[in-house]
């Protein structure tokens, strides 16, 4: 376990490194730069700015100033937001990203759990058919409706929630952005969960544990449960990496400060090194976040077994 | 996890957010906290590297310029309390009020030229510097031509007193200096913290207003400073800016109570707002002008008989009453009325001939430059992706589709429009202008043929050009508005723009909100407001 640790952290970082590679280069063949503007710029404060910030220098050099700051941990200045380095804006906005993300996580997973059970446990029942019926619509309804509906429903007619904002992330401001967020996520888990313990309900060792005689409790708890975990828990990866990378909707709608936001925004005003240090950061932790999992199947899943 | 315990977790959970609720309903006390929301995120608080209304509206609370706005934003005296203009109109003279920054450190004459010497300095590589080239040697300096920033025609005679010359007459020279561009900063924390310095902790103004703490994405908190001279008439005690790029969003925050002043909502919900909220919406009009700019430079547009053609066809009345529906004026000239107080935009006499006959008259126009229904006028309308902007771009093509001319719609996000504007790789393309100060020069000078990028249309006329340069020699203010009236008629007539409308602001604006007052500016100072009831 310890080599597949090491094994995995050591193909990491060139696999960061050619990601920053391509990252860097293709960004660079976007039309516009970042000081293209309503008001254009007189071609001598134009020059003076690229003279500044060194973008009148080949691409070549660019891009070795560039690594060469990142092996410092330095990721550079950003163009747009003047006062802040892409380091502070990241120390900032990631904060603020992953407690929306992560709280989402854990939404998303214990009532999607709980909801898949339930419904398994009352198969084809009333129960089921509500369940089931709520999880389709939370996966048709996309975030960017669902967002604003429960700033409208709960924000601004009933006022029970403040509608937007941070709050200096305060439980009030993010209970509706966590639910965007979580609820399709929900949705998702709990059909997850649903299929897989319908069909542990009918495997060979439920069967013998039942036929043992053991309690109900037991049998599910113990036994089918456990199976019905591993399909949630590799869903679990994917899902982490989309909730902490993926809120960008829900971030701009709720006026988030997190990194999401930064992304697009970035991408949009061509603020080169801000999309460069919020790649790198989504990269390391799309790379963390499966290690993580294959950890966690191992531990699960006889089955599979890390050596 | 047994029943009971969970239970019990969920319950400690549910008492804990009714705390947190409790706490936040709790902070509410007797302090006047305005809350505004602006358009975006600043790119910077140093007054030096700013170029957004949604900058300047922190900026502006923070720093006090030689001259400063009312609340109805004309320019009144600021850190000068009196000044003199030489004869000529060349040499200004002002004399400071005593005031001083934020820290205690009075402000001085000294300071003012550290400022204007930094803001032109090449290195430091303000966005905005042209706007000070009225300034002698300022755009000498600003290009690198001469090198020592000394010689910036700025000079302190004595600590309360400042002398600027000028290149020519300016006669917008006083309001230029409410800008931002024009703001002191404070040298003695400059040379202490260097970029930082505009880091909450460090920062220090000569406004109404210091900054205290700046979130990215966020928000930035300014709280009134003690050591502003007009202090005892500042109500409000705390500012909070919310930078917000999603207009629905911050919308529904101001509907919720959550935001007393937002600056520009969204145009699709003005019909909702008009009849939800009459009292909270304020339109009014702005220094603006939104047009088409032909490319002059290459065929067919450098033909000005066709540019004419395309200029009539266009029904700027529908798509003010149609489309856009938020009041804005339709435009046939390129400043907005009352620019600089009573100007009276160029009005040409097709504008008030019947649309169908404009129509016939420019399929004529059409017919003649040799296209026909076997031959027709291809062209591109370039926009910036907007949805106001595309309802614009497809009404104008449905409208030039009656003259015969195949008109192809290319949008493109803004950034890559206006690299294609500023290479000239365009036929007709859809621009806008926001004036940086009250004066219809401010609109003029993007057809003159010296502005280079900024004249997108590549637009060059002598007598225009002419015209321009002397409406700078004279201090005469009937003098100088007749010579750029004539100058308008001269760009119109050519059809260098086809102008579509006129600005205007939108703004909700609290009930509560007293002392916010519509001007065409469309500049708010915080310390003429207060919150009341």
């Amino acid at each position: 376990m310890g080599r597949l640790v090491l094994r995995r952290l050591a193909t990491a970082i060139p696999t960061l490194f050619v990601i920053v590679t391509l990252s860097f280069f293709m960004m660079r063949l976007a039309p516009g730069g970042p000081f293209d503007q309503e008001r254009p710029l007189p071609p001598p404060i134009l020059a003076n700015i690229e003279r500044v910030y060194h973008l009148d220098e080949s691409l070549w050099r660019q891009y070795l100033r560039y690594v060469g700051g990142l092996l410092r941990l330095d990721f550079g200045p950003s163009y747009r937001t003047k006062d802040f380095t892409v380091g502070e804006l990241l120390l900032q906005g990631a904060p603020a990203s992953l407690k929306v993300g992560g709280l989402a996580v854990i939404v998303a997973t214990v009532l999607g759990l709980a909801a898949g059970i339930t419904a398994a446990l009352r198969q084809n029942s009333w129960v089921d058919y509500l369940t089931m019926s709520g999880a389709m619509l939370g996966i048709a309804i996309p975030n960017f409706v669902m967002a604003p509906l429960l700033s409208l429903v709960f924000g601004v007619l009933l006022g029970w929630l403040p509608a937007g904002g941070w709050g200096g992330g305060a439980l009030p401001f993010i209970v509706l952005p966590v639910l965007a967020l979580a609820l399709p996520q929900v949705a998702r888990v709990a059909r997850l969960v649903r299929g897989a313990m319908i069909e542990q309900l009918h495997a060979n060792h439920v069967r013998t544990a039942r036929a043992k005689g053991l309690h109900e409790r037991i049998v599910i708890g113990r036994h089918a449960l456990r199976g019905a975990l591993l399909p949630v828990v590799s869903y679990l990866g994917p899902m982490t990496a989309a909730l902490l990378t993926g809120s960008v909707v829900v971030e701009t709608i709720f006026s988030i400060p997190g990194i999401g936001r930064y992304f697009v925004q970035a991408a949009l005003n061509r603020d080169y090194t801000v999309v460069m240090g919020v790649v790198i950061v989504y990269a390391a932790l799309i790379i963390v976040l499966n290690l993580i999992v294959d950890l966690i199947y191992g531990l699960l899943d006889p089955k599979v077994r890390h050596d | 996890m047994p029943r009971n315990t969970l239970r019990v977790v969920l319950r400690r959970l549910a008492l804990c957010g009714v705390a947190a609720l409790g706490l936040a309903a709790g902070t509410a006390h007797a302090e006047m906290v305005l809350r505004i929301a602006t358009m975006g995120e600043p790119k910077t608080l140093d007054p030096h590297g700013v170029s957004g209304t949604w900058e300047n509206y922190i900026v502006g609370d923070a720093f006090l310029g030689l001259l400063t706005e009312a609340a109805d934003a004309t320019p009144i005296p600021g850190a000068a309390e009196s000044w003199t203009i030489s004869d000529d109109g060349l040499v200004y003279t002002f004399k400071l009020r005593p005031h001083t920054w934020s820290d205690g450190t009075p402000v001085t004459a000294e300071d003012f030229v550290f400022s204007l010497r930094r803001i032109l300095d090449p290195a430091t590589g303000a966005e905005y510097a042209s706007l000070l080239y009225p300034i002698k040697n300022a755009e000498q300096i600003n290009s690198g031509a001469i090198s020592d920033t000394s010689e910036l025609g700025v000079r302190a005679i004595d600590p309360q007193t400042l002398e600027i010359t000028l290149v020519g007459p300016t006669p917008f020279f006083l309001e230029l200096l409410t800008h931002y561009t024009a703001f002191p900063v404070p040298r003695h924390v400059i040379e202490r913290h260097g970029s930082e310095w505009v880091k909450p902790g460090n920062f220090v103004g000569n406004g109404a207003y210091t900054v205290v703490e700046w979130t990215p994405n966020a928000q930035v908190v300014s709280i009134k400073n003690p050591a502003f001279y007009d202090a005892d008439n500042v109500k409000i005690d705390k500012v909070v800016y919310y930078p917000d790029e999603d207009r629905g969003a911050v919308t529904k925050r101001f509907r919720a109570g959550e935001i007393d002043l937002q600056d520009e909502f969204a145009s699709a919900d003005v019909e909702f707002l008009k009849q939800e909220l009459p009292a909270e919406t304020r339109i009014y009009p702005k220094l603006g002008t939104y047009y088409y700019v032909f490319n002059q430079t290459r065929p067919p547009f450098d033909n000005p008989s066709l540019r004419r053609a395309l200029s009539m066809a266009i029904d700027r009345e529908a798509i003010m009453e149609k489309l856009i529906k938020t009041g804005e004026v339709p435009a046939y000239g390129v400043a907005p009325p009352e620019t600089g107080g009573d100007w009276q935009p160029y009005r040409p006499a097709w504008a008030d001939r019947p649309y169908a006959e404009r129509v016939e008259e420019a399929k004529a126009l059409v017919a003649a430059a040799g296209h026909g229904p076997d031959n027709p006028l291809q062209v591109e309308i370039s926009y910036n992706t907007s949805e106001d902007h595309k309802r614009i771009a497809v009404a104008i093509q449905s409208m030039w589709k009656a003259l015969g001319v195949q008109a192809e719609l290319v949008n493109r996000e803004i950034k890559v429009h206006y690299d294609t504007l500023r290479q000239r790789d365009f036929q007709v393309a859809r621009a806008g202008w926001i004036a940086d100060y009250n004066d219809p020069q401010n609109f003029l000078y993007l057809l003159e043929t010296r502005s280079g990028p900024q004249n997108y249309g590549g637009y060059s006329n002598p007598e225009f050009d002419r015209l321009m340069v002397e409406q700078g020699q004279t201090n005469d203010r009937a003098e100088r508005f007749a010579m750029m009236q004539q100058a308008e008629r001269i760009a119109i007539d050519d059809d260098a723009w086809a102008p579509i409308f006129y600005y205007v602001s939108r703004s909700l604006v609290s009930q509560k909100l007293k002392g916010y007052a519509d001007n065409v500016k469309h500049i708010h100072r915080a310390r003429w407001m207060s919150i009341e009831g």
